[in-house]
């Protein structure tokens, strides 16, 4: 068994760090049950199931730390990697940026997991994957799926007396359905906390749906288009942009977030007035866990608040620096949307094309956060409020911060990979070529 | 943004730079990478349990890949160690065919009760799912090799190597990159030995012990006044090689155009941190580049990287047949493509060649995870394509009986599965080296080192930067440039090859984390070539004001 109770944890930890001669000593616990199946070509080619359980140790003699690591969880053997990692303590050289363990913490309790996700059987996984691939034979599609679950705990406690403890579950589907003429594809992607909200069949239909509806697509002069960007589209180009709210990076002069002549672009406007991201770990739709790696509680943080930067992210050691309050990085984002849907924003635009998703993307340049990638599995052109017809697959090249800047209306949110995205209409998105990939 | 989700979102699974989430094993002191290990005889021995086991059962097949990874990573930056990694993971999988469907289960306790109960699993897995298979595995034939054994042939063993000459080695370099002007420096050196036992119920026994090393570094350069930062990236390559690559044998360096070094089987660090330094000042008031078509002279350490994406996984076959279909995409190198004989893939120069064997590469091996040994063979010759790479399982399907070797797992943890080989861009075999190529261009543009990539689910539009750039103006190169991608698409940049220089130019470019498969595994794989030109390659200008 895998997944330890609060009390089990604690006391497994206690015994670890009982067995101690370090100046501080830090110790995290961790165990999940997940599995998995895969199909392609409309039969199941893998499954797997796995079970880990893992205890860190890490001790501290002034600024030198050592790491060790077991999955066994006897007297013997919490002695051996408590007296390993101070081994290897002494050994390694000074950190000059390291950081004394945290003291005890207040962290909300989190809503991460269910007990129908834990109880997923092979049986379930076998039927996501028939209710994905019949669907799919019967309308001469393709279906090539992957399905994970996983159930899993983590805790923590240190020498200066921080405890921390949660449980959470997580399912996680994408499938891509092809045509067997090969000129179709579509594809879709759900993921939850809670497997009830999942309906296999439900997705598949959107992505066999979008496989008749793209093929035999038509090649039109890449440019600048107004997009109606899926959640899926978007997702990856905000991800990209999160990563430069970093405040140490910004202050070294090489991130978008450094500003001319010194300094960061916190409080400055940097894209439309309408746009809102924050965090909370206690979102119904996206919880997260409460406390991250180093014991920091994660609370609700606004990241952009009527188109400015908010905060930064400040790493315990940075805000030392800086003589700030550190503010932890998020597990997951929020942006705010509006009442539009899909529909809707199809409705309203006279000239557009309609994007699924983008893939493989990449950074051009990290001065101005420009980044590559290729529209795929369902892109169309929309004429005076409808679907006109399918287009090729373009390559972009585009800022999420110019995107932000060129906002037309926000639509309704939709969860995509722990993350709450609106659709989104854009005007001037640049195209830069056509691809011939289905 | 969680780092699972970037990884999906960013297709990083698809790319030829992947960095592992988890470092693959648990942490241990630097002297136990120094142990030996398990006997070769028990290996044996629980291996032929298994094997027995899965027989047993019912299994009309079966293997068992008994493995221990040592990886040692160190990170610095400036004047810091940041971390030094000492992992190891060790324990057996098993893989089977039952009732004609593959099965496979894993374990770390690698004993005669743990090997069983994972067989059984294994087998039970096999029969579970055989239920939903529509057509039954087959396998090629292989040839039984008995005891073997084969190593990567290292000079020196990083392992014995001490963890300080490592770190020193480092901060050395970033010394040299801060004092040639650099405003910040990272520099990191990847280390794997993969001890691996494998055996099978077709009578093999095969004992292999593999190494790879990769130093890189990131030199970045900054102006606040202008707000403006760029970086250059090390002109290193991932080797096959054991700690004898960090030796920078005078012998093994070619002199580049603008006081380049470009580096073979040997590599000197601080001397490219150094050059890097004064690369990433320069790139900052650097010409930005007209927008427009252009002869391109790429650099190996940069081509490897174009045909990792745009030869190496097209002609994967299970891409080809719809098997990544979800994930890293499709092909548009179809079957009745290569079944007509005369697909003009690139022009008549243009040979590729797949190779499981080439000493140095980051793919060699004596036998592949299933027993196979390695090879060579080509992919595309004179300009045509000719074959894929294919698996025991998977040449059947394009009507041949030999697998081409290149089967691979990233751990005991994971199910093997058809990967990447070396894939390579032979020479030119008449005398020409890059200055004669740079005299023949009269616009043009020199490209060195990796830069961005990205390319379609089926391999057709590609867009890449580089590390470094120049302009070429007949026949000189007359300065730096800056905010340069090209974009192309697979048969028509290939077509567009014009000139290879010669052997002597030939160098390796590797990738070192590329990904692949749900759930993903990472792999190691090695392009070669020589310093190639592509006429009127369509450059587009990547700056802009925001």
């Amino acid at each position: 068994m895998a997944i330890y109770s609060k009390e089990e944890a604690r006391q497994i930890m206690e015994k670890a760090l009982s067995f101690s001669t370090a100046d501080a000593c830090e110790v995290n616990l961790s165990g999940s049950e997940s599995g998995n199946i895969r199909y392609a070509r409309n039969t199941v080619s893998t499954a797997g199931h796995r079970s880990n359980q893992t205890l860190v140790v890490q001790s501290n003699f002034g600024k030198k730390s050592g790491t060790a690591t077991i999955d066994e969880f006897d007297d013997e053997s919490l002695k051996k990697v408590v007296k390993r990692s101070e081994e290897l303590a002494k050994l390694s050289p000074e950190n000059p940026e390291f950081m004394a363990p945290l003291g005890p913490q207040k962290y909300d309790e989190s809503i991460t997991f269910n007990k129908g996700t834990a109880e997923i059987t092979p049986e379930y996984r076998a039927n996501v994957a028939s209710n994905s691939i019949e669907p799919a034979a019967a309308k001469d599609i393709t279906a090539a799926g992957f399905f994970d679950d996983s159930s899993g705990f983590s805790a923590m406690l240190n020498s200066n007396g921080l405890f921390a403890y949660n449980r959470s579950t997580d399912m996680n589907f994408t499938v891509t359905m092809r045509s067997n003429d090969g000129t179709g594809s579509g594809w879709v992607s759900r993921d939850f906390n809670d497997v009830s909200k999942f309906d296999a069949a439900e997705a598949s239909k959107v992505a066999i749906d979008k496989a008749i509806l793209s093929k035999e697509a038509k090649a039109i002069e890449p440019g600048k288009y107004t997009v109606i960007l899926e959640p899926a589209a978007s997702v990856g180009l905000l991800g990209n942009m999160a990563r430069a709210f970093n405040a140490r990076t910004a202050d070294e002069g090489r991130s978008f977030m450094s500003k001319e002549g010194g300094g960061t672009k916190m409080g400055e406007k940097i894209v439309d007035e309408r746009v809102n991201i924050w965090s909370d770990p206690l979102h119904p739709e996206v919880p997260t866990g409460t406390w991250n790696g180093q014991g920091q509680p994660l609370k609700k943080t606004t990241w952009i608040e009527n188109g400015k930067v908010k905060n930064l992210a400040y790493s315990r050691y940075w805000a030392d620096q800086k003589g700030v309050d550190p503010v932890p990085f998020p597990n997951g984002f929020i942006m705010q949307g509006g009442d539009a849907s899909l529909e809707d924003l199809i409705k309203d635009t006279k000239k557009g094309i309609l994007v699924t998703r983008l893939w493989y993307i990449r950074t051009v340049d990290p001065q101005t956060l420009l980044y590559t990638g290729l529209t795929r599995d369902g892109t169309f052109y929309i004429e005076n409020g409808k679907i006109k017809h399918p287009v090729k697959n373009f390559r972009f090249n585009e800022s999420p911060i110019i995107m932000l800047n060129n906002l037309e209306t926000l639509g309704k949110q939709v969860r995509i990979n722990g993350n709450l995205v609106p659709y989104m209409k854009v005007r001037d998105f640049t195209f830069t070529s056509l691809s011939d990939a289905v | 943004m969680k780092r699972r989700d970037f990884v999906k979102y960013a297709g990083l699974g698809s790319g030829a730079l992947m960095m592992p989430s988890l470092l693959l094993g648990n942490d241990i002191p630097v002297e136990a990478l120094l142990h030996p290990g398990m006997d070769v005889a028990i290996k044996k021995s629980l291996a032929d349990m298994a094997l027995n086991t899965a027989k047993n059962l019912g299994a009309s097949y079966a293997d068992a890949r008994i493995g221990r990874y040592l990886n040692q990573y160190v990170f610095t930056r400036e004047d810091k160690v940041q971390n030094v990694v000492n992992t190891e993971s060790f324990g057996i999988g098993i893989r089977v065919i039952a009732n004609g469907t593959w099965g496979f289960a894993s374990t770390n306790n690698v004993t005669e009760k743990g090997i069983k109960k994972a067989t059984e699993q294994a087998v039970a897995i096999a029969k579970a799912n055989s239920k939903i298979q529509k057509v039954p595995v087959k396998l090629a034939p292989v040839q039984s090799y008995g005891e073997v054994t084969w190593k990567t042939p290292i000079k020196k063993d990083f392992k014995e190597v001490p963890v300080s000459e490592k770190v020193d080695l480092l901060l050395s370099a970033n010394a040299a990159a801060l004092k040639s002007g650099a405003n910040f420096v990272n520099s990191a050196l990847f280390m794997v030995n993969e001890q691996k036992y494998f055996a099978s119920t077709e009578g093999s026994y095969i004992d292999q012990d593999v190494h790879r090393i990769w130093p890189t570094f990131t030199v970045t350069a900054i102006d606040r006044a202008s707000n403006k930062f760029k970086s250059r990236q090390a002109m290193s390559a991932p080797m096959g090689m054991g700690y004898e690559y960090m030796d920078g044998l005078a012998s093994e360096k070619l002199q580049g155009p603008e006081g380049l070094n470009l580096y073979r089987n040997s590599y000197d660090m601080v001397e490219d941190a150094t050059v890097a330094a004064k690369q990433a000042k320069e790139r900052l008031t650097a010409k930005s580049v007209e927008a427009g078509k252009y002869d391109l002279v790429l650099e190996p350490n940069h081509l490897g990287l174009t045909i990792h994406e745009s030869v190496g996984h097209p002609l994967e076959l299970d891409r080809v047949l719809g098997y990544e279909a979800n994930y890293a995409g499709t092909s548009f190198a179809t079957l009745d493509k290569w079944k007509s004989k005369n697909f003009k893939y690139g022009s008549d120069i243009v040979n590729l060649v797949a190779d499981k064997t080439q000493i140095g590469s980051l793919g060699a091996v004596g036998y592949d995870d299933e027993g196979v040994k390695t090879k060579q063979w080509d992919l595309v010759r004179n300009g045509i394509l000719t074959n894929y790479q294919a698996i025991r399982d998977q040449v059947h399907m394009i009507d041949q009986n030999e697998s081409h070797g290149c089967c691979y797992s990233q751990s005991w943890n994971d199910v093997q599965f058809q990967r990447m080989p070396n894939v390579s861009l032979e020479p030119g075999k008449e005398k020409y080296s890059i200055n004669d190529m740079i005299k023949d261009v009269e616009k043009g543009i020199y490209i060195a080192g990796r830069g961005s990539y990205s390319i379609d689910q089926q391999r057709y539009n590609f867009q890449f930067g580089g590390t470094v750039f120049y302009e070429i103006k007949d026949g000189k190169i007359v300065g730096m440039l800056d905010d340069v991608a090209y974009q192309s698409n697979t048969q028509e940049f290939w077509n567009s090859c014009t000139k290879i220089c010669d052997e002597s130019d030939y160098r390796l470019f590797g990738s070192f984390f590329d990904g692949k498969g749900q759930p993903s595994q990472i792999s190691a794989v090695s392009h070669g070539s020589s310093t190639t030109k592509f006429n009127n390659v369509n450059v587009i200008n990547t700056g802009r004001a925001i």
